[in-house]
Formats: structure tokens, C-alpha cells, sequence
């Protein structure tokens, strides 16, 4: 998927996070900011680039907020923002790139 | 030098310090220790008045100068305005290499933060730390060393001489010319003085600083004249709408709920649980819940507690009110409720520190303690405990009377979310020890109990409860299976701090946080 417009999901809430995505310069561009960087920063790097690579992002600017999110949140927020940002909003692909 | 509870205290810093290492709580019982005494500028004349016009006179008249301790108190909590009033004077005079001294540092001492950085004030002891200054350590911005030592440990620091304060500054709610010091009444109303006690007999100069100056004498008095070397008066000593907040409202959170009712059926499923016996609990929204729960069983089977403690709120008050409980001594109060309750209520006694929790004296309240309902920011599978060090590695709580209460009562219990936000609260070892698993008996959590395997007689006791019990191991891994297993955080090298025991040995160390890097 190629990334159009710059696009947000999520929040600034407990335990929630805020995704956002522009258009990169060829390669995956990826920034955090967390509360819980030193115990999860790795962890959530690691969520971010497997989620990017299911989608077939791999032309990005990430940058993501993070206020203690689990891996399952972090995950739908950037399938969330990755979408936003092509103008999806219908016939989401559920159990194939959405996994 | 490996302590009692596994921890590497380096020789670097026990030669700073000249401390030992921990080696269990009760290593020193049956001790004898020498206290030591506080210089004494005697009064004889008849002038009547200790009275000073400012806070900058009262300093030249102790004999401000570098590298002096101060003494403070907290019981103004986020209201409290006399700390930040003298350091500031003190800065303005431009002595340097101050020890700030306090009972308990926070967030409203955050204007001090500039003379921690600019080596105004270069050691800090206290309970703990939370806000700016916090951080300050954490950020290796002090350039000596933060102390972190309980309520009761402080007392026994002063006393035995290892921190000789030299001028100890008590806020006074109310205060007569001759210095007898009141803490009810008067716009900074904060119901005790508790911690103050020790610095007013063991300082060199002990000034009084007031915003509600009363007619002599004041009675009855918490600190008398007899300590007390000069009185300042002052606009303003606390903002009374941040000393104490109306009584929290009983929480809504299920989860809470669930751990109140949780810590509910235990201690009633305890052989302690009977008639006379003795309780104290926190100010969390599940302590609170569970004194609420526990008073309905109190009353169904008409059980009096003999003596509760606190750090107080409404809930114990209302026991008291009620008949349910026959004494409250008190150390510190945290909603309006209770300051009212002391005034009013007879069977309401002001204790001293010293007498709550001090371990080098002959005997304090805590060791007469059945229960203590804690809260932890981390709890290990060693039952060590963490409310200091943040998860984050950020000095960020305080010690208080969690390590007192918890070596003290015959069932120290521990109410702790499986999780907080993305941190397991159930871990494999904790950021910092603050209180030794040796001390821990019970862990509750909303995922079920854990019971510390050397109390067998407690889980002998509650096996028939119906209670969800687990090993704290199972509560980790529950942990870990939901938020994942965390990394460490990043430490650098310099040790900012220490957590002293309540023997004054050291139980860990605290070093200056690393800013995060990825691996790779």
C-alpha cells in the first residue's frame, strides 16, 4: 500500500496511543515517544514494523505516541492510520492484511 | 557487597556513607544505641518574646551558612509554602551546599528545583520524592546524594546523631509569641505535627513559622516552648485547599472493588481477626474500599479494633465515630475529615513519628500492629516491594511508613493491580527494593492471591476461604502474558541515591537515569 495523505488514529488516553503516517522518502521512517520506552520501546518497534510489512507499507513516515499501549492496540491503530490515509473506510481486508 | 534481599551495594558507595549493607529487619533488635543531643541556647530572661520580623533575620540569627542541614516538615502536603519560603531566602543570602532534610518532598516543591541545579542545595534526605526534584535525581542533577528513608527511619536518623539538623523549620497551624505550636485550627489547619516532633528536640535552633499568630499560651500544644528558639510570622504557610481535599468518594473502579473485597475475605479469614485486634491501611481508592467492606463484617459479627493508625481518612474516622474502633492514633491526615475528627473526637491521639515508627527506640505502634493493608508501584516474586523508583527509573514516591508497617505487622498485606498501564506490577525483581519480601506476607491482586510461602501458617489459615489463590510466580506470568515481559530500564553508572532501611543500612542504590536507545 502506498501512503497518500498524512493520516491519525488513536488518542492520547491511558493505556491508548496515537498513530500517525505521512508519505515517506522511500523507506520506513520510524519515531516513539512512550511512557514505557525503556521496558516496551523494542517491543513496540518491533509490532510496528511487522504490522507495516502485513500491510505492505513500506514507504512511510511513523511516528507514535505512546501512553502505555498494549501490542494489540498498537497494532489497530496503525492498521487504523494506515487506512485513514488511503481513503479506506469499506471492505477492510479482515483475516488477510488486518490480521 | 550483596545485601539481605540480593541486591550489589558497590564499596564505593558504603565507603561514602560509612553504611553497612542490609541484612535483614531484624538483624539489630536488642541493640544499644547512644542518642545524641542538641546544642541548647538557653533562655533565663524574662523579655517574653521569641518573635522575628522575616524569615531572612531568623536565618541570621541561627547562623545560616554553607553546608548547614535544615529540617522540614510535610504536613502541609501539595499546600505546603514554608520549604520553598526558607530556600528561597536561603539562596537569596547565597549560601551554598545545603542538606534539605524534609519528612517528605513533592510536586509543590518544585520552585526549589533551580537551587538544586545551581548547588544551593546539594544533599537531599527525605521519604521520597515525587515532581521535579524527582526528576532533578533522577537526572543526575543533585550533586550529592538523595537519602530516601522511611517515617520511622528519619527519626531514628536524627536521634542517633547521623543527621544532625541544624536548623529544623516546623509550619505552625497556630503558635503563641513564646513558641507553643498548635495544629488545629488556624487557615493552615493540617490536624498534627507529628513529624516535626523529633526536629524540634533534636535541632540545634528550631523556629516556628506561623500565619495565625494566638495569644500565650497555646494550648494544648503538640510542640512546646521549650523547644522552640524563635517564631517568624508569615502571610502564608499553606494553601488549605491543598493540605487536605473533602473525603475521597468511594471508588466506582470494579477492579478496585474487587481487590478491596478480595483483602476483605482474607483478613477476615485470619486467626488475627478477632475482637481488640489492630489496623491501619493507605489512602488508595482500594484501601479505602476495603475499610468500608470490612466495617459491614465488623458489625455482623461484632468485632471491635482496638487501635487503628494512620495516616488517616474519613473511613477510620467513621469506625472511631461509630464504636467500631476504640482509638485512633494519628500521624498525619489526609482529608478534612480527619483533621476534623482529631479535634473532635476524644478518642482521636496525635503520636509523634518517633512513636509510630521509629525502630531504634523501645518499642514503636507499628510493632503492635495485626494488620496493614500497602500498596506497592511493584511487587517481585521475592515479595520485595517498590514505592520510590518509578518503572520508568525515575524517583517518583516515597518510602513513607510502608517499610515501618510492613516489618512491624503481624499481617502486612499488599493491594496491587496485576497491571498499570503497560506495567506489570507483578514482576521477576523490582526497579528498586524498598520493603523486603521478608516483610510481605500477602499480595492481592485482581487477578488473584499470593501468599508468601514462609507464611504457612497463614495459607494453613485461608485454604478454605474460597479464595482465587496463586503463587506470586502464576501472578507474574499472567502479568507478562498480557503486557509482555518488560525490558530493564537503562541505568548510567553514577548513583544518585540510596534506599535506607529502616536500620540505616542500605538496602539499594539508585542510579541517574539513561536516556532510551534501541537496541541495534
Amino acid at each position: 500500500m502506498e501512503i497518500k495523505k498524512p493520516a491519525v488514529a488513536g488518542t492520547m488516553e491511558s493505556s491508548d496511543c496515537q498513530v500517525t503516517v505521512e508519505p515517506g522518502n522511500g523507506s520506513v521512517e520510524f519515531s516513539l515517544d512512550s511512557a514505557v520506552a525503556h521496558q516496551f520501546g523494542n517491543q513496540i518497534r518491533k509490532v510496528t514494523f511487522e504490522t507495516l510489512k502485513n500491510l505492505g507499507v513500506d514507504n512511510v513516515k511513523i511516528s507514535i505516541v505512546d501512553k502505555g499501549a498494549l501490542d494489540c492496540t498498537i497494532k489497530a491503530r496503525i492498521e487504523g492510520a494506515v487506512f485513514r490515509s488511503v481513503g479506506q473506510d469499506k471492505n477492510l481486508p479482515w483475516g488477510g492484511a488486518i490480521r | 557487597m550483596i545485601n539481605a534481599v540480593g541486591r550489589e551495594i558497590p564499596e564505593e558507595i558504603l565507603k561514602l556513607t560509612g553504611k553497612e549493607v542490609f541484612q535483614g529487619t531484624h538483624h539489630f533488635d536488642g541493640k544499644i544505641v547512644q542518642k545524641s543531643g542538641p546544642k541548647t541556647r538557653v533562655v533565663i530572661n524574662s523579655n517574653g518574646s521569641k518573635l522575628v520580623d522575616s524569615i531572612h533575620d531568623v536565618l541570621v540569627k541561627c547562623g545560616l551558612k554553607d553546608g548547614m542541614t535544615l529540617g522540614f516538615h510535610h504536613h502541609f502536603r501539595n499546600g505546603d509554602k514554608v520549604l520553598n519560603l526558607v530556600v528561597e531566602e536561603c539562596h537569596k543570602m547565597g549560601v551554598r551546599n545545603l542538606t534539605i532534610a524534609a519528612s517528605s518532598l513533592g510536586g509543590q516543591n518544585d520552585p526549589i528545583v533551580p537551587y538544586i541545579e545551581d548547588g544551593t542545595i546539594t544533599n537531599i534526605q527525605s521519604s521520597g520524592v515525587r515532581g521535579g526534584i524527582g526528576k532533578a535525581i533522577s537526572e543526575g542533577k543533585l550533586k550529592g546524594l538523595a537519602i530516601m528513608r522511611s517515617h520511622g527511619a528519619r527519626v531514628r536518623a536524627i536521634e542517633t546523631g547521623e543527621t544532625k539538623i541544624d536548623i529544623a523549620f516546623i509550619g505552625a497551624p497556630t503558635a503563641d509569641e513564646y513558641g507553643n505550636l498548635g495544629a488545629n485550627g488556624g487557615k493552615a489547619d493540617c490536624g498534627v505535627l507529628s513529624y516535626s516532633a523529633v526536629d524540634a528536640q533534636f535541632a540545634d535552633y528550631v523556629v516556628a513559622v506561623t500565619d495565625n499568630l494566638v495569644p500565650y499560651p497555646n494550648l494544648p500544644a503538640q510542640i512546646t516552648q521549650t523547644y522552640v528558639d524563635y517564631v517568624v510570622v508569615v502571610d502564608e504557610i499553606g494553601d488549605p485547599k491543598k493540605i487536605a481535599t473533602g473525603a475521597a468518594k468511594p471508588t466506582t473502579d470494579q477492579r478496585k472493588l474487587l481487590m478491596a473485597q478480595y483483602c476483605t475475605d482474607f483478613v477476615t479469614a485470619t486467626p488475627y481477626f478477632k475482637e481488640g485486634f489492630s489496623y491501619q491501611t493507605g489512602v488508595g481508592g482500594a484501601s479505602i474500599a476495603s475499610t468500608i467492606s470490612l466495617a459491614k463484617v465488623m458489625k455482623e459479627r461484632n468485632i471491635h479494633m482496638s487501635f487503628g493508625v494512620g495516616g488517616l481518612t474519613k473511613p477510620m474516622c467513621d469506625l472511631l465515630d461509630e464504636g467500631l474502633c476504640r482509638t485512633l492514633v494519628d500521624t498525619q491526615d489526609f482529608d478534612e475529615d480527619a483533621i476534623k475528627n482529631i479535634s473532635t473526637n476524644p478518642r482521636h491521639f496525635y503520636i509523634t513519628a518517633g512513636e509510630y515508627a521509629n525502630p531504634f527506640n523501645k518499642g514503636a505502634y507499628v510493632n503492635k500492629l495485626d494488620f496493614v493493608i500497602l500498596a506497592s508501584l511493584e511487587v517481585d516474586v521475592h515479595f520485595n516491594c517498590n514505592v520510590v523508583v518509578g518503572s520508568d527509573g525515575y524517583v517518583t514516591g516515597a518510602q513513607g511508613g510502608h517499610p515501618d508497617t510492613a516489618a512491624g505487622a503481624k499481617c502486612t498485606i499488599v493491594i496491587a493491580p496485576i497491571m498499570q498501564g503497560r506495567i506489570p506490577t507483578i514482576c521477576t525483581d523490582v526497579t528498586t527494593v524498598t520493603t523486603p519480601g521478608e516483610d510481605v506476607d500477602v499480595v492481592i491482586t485482581d487477578y488473584g492471591i499470593a501468599i508468601n510461602p514462609k507464611r504457612q501458617d497463614l495459607i494453613e489459615a485461608t485454604k478454605d476461604s474460597g479464595l482465587p489463590f496463586k503463587t506470586i510466580e502464576e501472578l507474574r506470568d499472567i502479568a507478562y502474558s498480557i503486557t509482555g515481559e518488560p525490558e530493564k530500564v537503562q541505568f548510567g553508572d553514577r548513583i544518585v541515591g540510596i534506599i535506607e532501611a529502616r536500620d540505616g543500612t542500605i538496602m539499594d542504590v539508585v542510579r541517574e537515569i539513561k536516556p532510551f536507545e534501541f537496541k541495534d
